[in-house]
């Protein structure tokens, strides 16, 4: 079956071709409607992202907390309920139940509620994650650093976290690109992203094998930024000496 | 403040909506497993075989279904498989294609690390024996691969009947659709959603539950 790839050159209203493939923002072509699907799955991704590493890293530490079994207890129920429920029936309770139950969040853009479900949802695993990290740590660590005058937040702060992230880095990427996968679910609360606009360009043009395509290369490139990106900084903040990730089979 | 009514959870409802959605998560979840492992070890083994021809396909497969949004191979097996063999063949059956091709993936990547948790000398053993491959396999290296993985398996088991929600976007009628439907007939729609979590959150937790159980017997035996 033959390719048309010119249906990105197409006006979304008129379904003309627009020469140089770029309408304006009042005529948009498809070109346009893909790069502005994009934009919208690496805002939802990006930000849920910054969420799940923020909330996921203070469940993680909380679960580690000496002598403190309610924070711990508070940690582990955390990371089993948003563990336990499937992310899409999560992302409706956010944009269904929760603005009903809570008159507040009627008022929130459904931008912000797929953010908060994608990110919470992330935050049980990065949780998992940061506290197998710490776990992973010799005990001595932390007590050398509470021996020497360090009070506990310090002793997190410059002794146990800089070498446990180290060590959960590599998982953490692998469960970042999962992030940017699962964005795709954003499509069932109509967010604008690319598995949106996959289905909806598929409707209109009837030139699905074209837009699942492009789409599909647009998700795994961006998965593929996101790799080098955190790649990256594996390699910039390593610790000469300290072969962390590494394992050897 | 909305106040919440959960009475129109009968178990005529239950009967009417949910159980035929529940019976298919249930099915599709078994299906998906049991044919995945399948096709999944077979991958692993053509990636450990250490011919090019047959890992690098394999490997090629396996990568391919990892990077793509299971949302985007759901659509993509939904246009492909009925322009492919001719054949209609709805939204359900489409999904359990699409689960078993993906989970096949998944399980491979497991049964790859499984493979390869077995020291090199239990295999150098069994063909010092005189063991054909394929024998070597079934009796010595496969049954060791899966006990080593087996937490590891189960608890992708419980990830992908997670993931079975996702056949939302194909519109297949599963377990959360089925309390959906329920919802929006009597206009219980917030209540819906809110017990479709709960029974989630329910099945799944007890699943893991057991899986913990499971890692503490095989940690023991070893």
């Amino acid at each position: 079956m033959a390719m048309d790839w010119q249906v990105f050159c197409r006006d979304t209203l008129t379904s003309d071709l627009v020469s140089g493939c770029l309408g304006t923002s009042r005529d948009p072509t498809y070109l346009n409607w893909i790069i502005g699907a994009w934009g919208w799955t690496a805002a939802v991704s990006l930000s849920a992202l910054l969420l799940a590493l923020a909330v996921g890293s203070v469940i993680g530490v909380l679960r580690t907390l000496p002598n403190n079994p309610g924070w711990a207890r508070f940690g582990n129920v955390w990371v089993e309920l948003f563990r336990g429920i499937p992310l899409l029936v999560q992302i409706f309770l956010w944009y269904h139940v929760a603005p009903a139950l809570f008159a507040p969040m009627k008022s929130l853009p459904s931008f912000v509620l797929v953010m908060l479900g994608l990110g919470f949802f992330t935050s049980a695993r990065f949780a998992e994650q940061v506290r197998s990290g710490i776990q992973s740590l010799p005990r001595g660590q932390r007590q050398a650093g509470l021996a020497l005058g360090l009070t506990q937040w310090q002793t997190y702060r410059y002794v146990l976290l800089p070498m446990a992230y180290r060590i959960v880095l590599p998982p953490l990427t692998s469960e970042s690109m999962n992030l940017i996968k699962n964005s795709a679910v954003a499509f069932a609360v109509s967010i604008p992203e690319l598995t949106q606009f996959a289905m909806q360009a598929t409707e209109e043009t009837s030139r699905p094998i074209e837009v699942y395509l492009a789409v599909t290369v647009l998700y795994i490139v961006t998965a593929g930024v996101v790799y080098l990106a955190l790649h990256w900084v594996e390699q910039r903040t390593r610790v000469p000496g300290f072969a962390v990730g590494k394992r050897e089979h | 403040m909305l106040h919440l009514d959960f009475s129109f959870l009968t178990s005529k409802l239950i009967h009417d909506y949910v159980l035929q959605g529940l019976i298919f998560s249930v099915v599709l979840t078994l299906i998906a497993t049991v044919v995945g492992v399948a096709i999944g070890t077979l991958l692993a083994l053509m990636r450990l075989s250490g011919r090019r021809w047959l890992d690098w396909p394999a490997a090629f497969y396996v990568n391919t279904m990892r990077a793509i949004p299971l949302v985007m191979i759901l659509l993509w097996f939904f246009l492909l498989v009925p322009r492919i063999t001719g054949l209609y063949i709805g939204a359900e059956r489409s999904a359990v294609i699409t689960f078993v091709a993906f989970e096949a993936a998944l399980f491979a990547e497991i049964m790859r690390a499984g493979i390869q948790s077995v020291p090199a000398g239990q295999a150098h053993a069994g063909f010092a024996l005189g063991m054909s491959y394929a024998q070597n396999m079934r009796l010595v290296v496969l049954p060791q691969a899966f006990r080593n993985m087996l937490p590891v398996l189960l608890t992708q088991v419980i990830a992908l009947f997670q993931d079975t929600t996702l056949v939302y976007a194909i519109g297949a009628y599963d377990l959360l659709k089925g309390f959906e439907n329920a919802g929006k007939v009597y206009g219980r729609i917030t209540e819906a959603y809110l017990a479709v979590a709960v029974v989630y959150l329910a099945i799944c937790f007890s699943l893991s539950y057991l899986v913990k159980r499971v890692h503490q017997k095989v940690a023991i035996i070893r």
